[in-house]
């Protein structure tokens, strides 16, 4: 249990550290000649990033059979979430300016904002239902089902960032190579659970009392 | 080697240009000067040359011009750390230290195609063709943000003029230098290399489109096009090609390197215009480097002297 705090606790420090960074240079003069381009790419590139850590986290635990890290994927989560709030927030305030009119047309017409709008969204029902509360209210089962929605913010996010740059797709080929892989052993994990369980069913009834 | 003017060397300290000139003569005679017995401080000169002479020396005799603007130039600081130059980097906080080194000198241009004399010349010579002129202009990059830039040049056009293209020249295209081992960006594909941009003639002679090897008054600095670049400050950023090595005449409409990379998003023309959107963007607004609000962007980036050359144009369809 002590570990667990003291990783949740180094998590959330660390967590900030970006977003410290961006309000550092943002005092200092660091922020360049665009500052809202830069914090813009920040935010969004420290989004994708923490979903892809919520998503490591299931194979770690299974891999390094340290089941306990569950503990701290909703943070996790969530900091993925304040930095999507925070991009979500830097497009419509300080690039947009609330121009509603020109943010409608944006959704409506660019397909990387569209993209980009539908995960934000996408995770919204996922960080309201962050609380144990929550997962009691939902039912395990339910929650869970709810939460894999995830996977499409994820695969969204990565669409977003494919479509927006203009010629150098090295970065969000990379972010997709990660999330296949991801996705890939839940896949893998899925099939093979299922071939068990035929196994199982298909094997003959175990002779009475030979299994105690 | 500096690059960012505000650095830590005064300008007392930078070379000025016709002491380097006079370097460049006298390092021409070093072998004989060696034997005659030169100073130990001279040879120390010699092993260490004045490299912030390429990047920083004054450009004398620049003439005012009637097309400047009066909007605020944008600082120095960010026209020269802010750069779309992807033969150096797609990140355009790197081309100025990408490019610290880059060998602007020797530099030739060659003429080629559709000209009575094909021909290469000098940097240096193209340089004195014409009376150098500050033109302050606006520059609207198809990402939407812009900068106001005081170029140092003169209009393509004198150029164009000494170099007497025959009747069949429609179209003129620009290459810029393919150097990967100078060029870190040109090792990778994100675009196939070298370069290249193209005008109509008609939109190469007329006198907004510069030819330029200076900004703020001094020698264009390696990540903004050195030694030479086209400035063309009606069409988006990227038809305004740096650092370029060939200017070729042609029949036939040349095919620029971002049309090549995405056809839907990038034509030949690229002229600014507000109403034709980008299709990953609008281009209606653009941000001004330094300004919070973004303001509105204008027909031909508000050069409406070029209006004639389009006319009776689908400027939708050709975008």
């Amino acid at each position: 249990m002590n570990r667990l705090r003291i990783l949740k606790v180094f998590i959330f420090l660390a967590a900030l550290i970006p977003l410290g960074l961006l309000g550092w240079k943002a005092f200092h003069d660091g922020l360049g000649a665009n500052p809202i381009e830069v914090i813009t790419h920040a935010t969004g590139d420290w989004t994708l990033r923490l979903i892809l850590v919520t998503l490591g986290i299931t194979p770690l635990r299974r891999i390094s059979r340290q089941y306990w890290l569950i503990g701290v994927r909703r943070m996790v989560g969530l900091f993925a979430f304040l930095y999507a709030t925070l991009h979500f927030f830097t497009y419509i305030w300080l690039d947009k300016f609330f121009d509603v009119h020109e943010m409608v047309k944006d959704v409506a017409k660019r397909p990387f904002i569209t993209v980009g709008f539908s995960a934000f969204i996408l995770m919204i029902p996922l960080a309201l239902t962050s609380t144990a509360w929550s997962i009691r209210r939902l039912g395990g089962k339910n929650w869970q089902r709810l939460h894999r929605l995830i996977y499409l913010t994820a695969i969204l996010g990565v669409v977003h960032y494919l479509w927006l740059v203009k010629a150098d797709h090295t970065k969000p080929i990379e972010y997709g190579i990660l999330l296949g892989i991801l996705l890939a052993y839940r896949v893998g994990v899925w099939a093979s659970d299922k071939a068990a369980e035929r196994r199982r069913q298909a094997a003959p009834p175990a002779p009475v009392g030979a299994g105690v | 080697m500096l690059i960012g003017k505000p650095g830590g060397i005064p300008s007392s300290e930078i070379t000025p240009k016709s002491v380097f000139l006079n370097r460049r003569k006298f390092l021409a005679g070093v072998g004989l000067a060696a034997v005659g017995g030169v100073g130990l401080r001279d040879i120390g000169d010699l092993l260490n040359p004045p490299l912030t002479a390429y990047a920083n020396a004054k450009i004398d005799g620049i003439q005012k011009s009637s097309f400047n603007t009066t909007e605020a130039q944008t600082p120095y600081k960010d026209v020269t750390n802010y750069n779309n130059f992807y033969e150096f980097s797609t990140d355009k906080y790197e081309p100025a230290g990408l490019a610290k080194d880059f060998k602007t000198r020797p530099w030739t241009l060659k003429i080629e195609g559709d000209v009575k004399q094909k021909q290469v010349l000098d940097v240096d010579a193209i340089m004195k063709m014409a009376a150098p002129e500050e033109r302050i202009y606006r520059h609207r990059c198809v990402e939407g943000w812009s900068i106001v830039v005081p170029w140092v040049g003169f209009s393509l056009s004198e150029l164009i003029k000494r170099v007497d293209p025959l009747p069949k020249a429609k179209f003129v295209e620009f290459t810029t230098i393919y150097d990967p081992k100078q060029m870190p960006g040109q090792r990778s594909n994100v675009l196939q290399w070298p370069y290249v941009e193209g005008l109509r003639m008609d939109e190469a002679m007329h006198p907004l489109c510069l030819l330029c090897f200076g900004m703020y008054g001094e020698v264009l600095p390696n990540q903004d096009g050195a030694p030479l670049r086209i400035v063309v400050p009606w069409k988006y950023g990227f038809k305004s090609a740096k650092s370029i090595v060939r200017i070729r005449f042609t029949g036939s409409q040349p095919l620029n390197t971002w049309q090549q990379s995405n056809s839907h998003e990038y034509g030949f023309y690229s002229n600014v215009n507000p109403t034709v959107d980008h299709p990953r963007w609008s281009q209606a607004k653009e941000r001004r480097l330094g300004e919070f609000f973004k303001r509105s962007t204008l027909m031909f980036n508000g050069y409406d002297q070029v209006a004639s050359l389009y006319a009776g144009m689908d400027l939708r369809k050709n975008f």
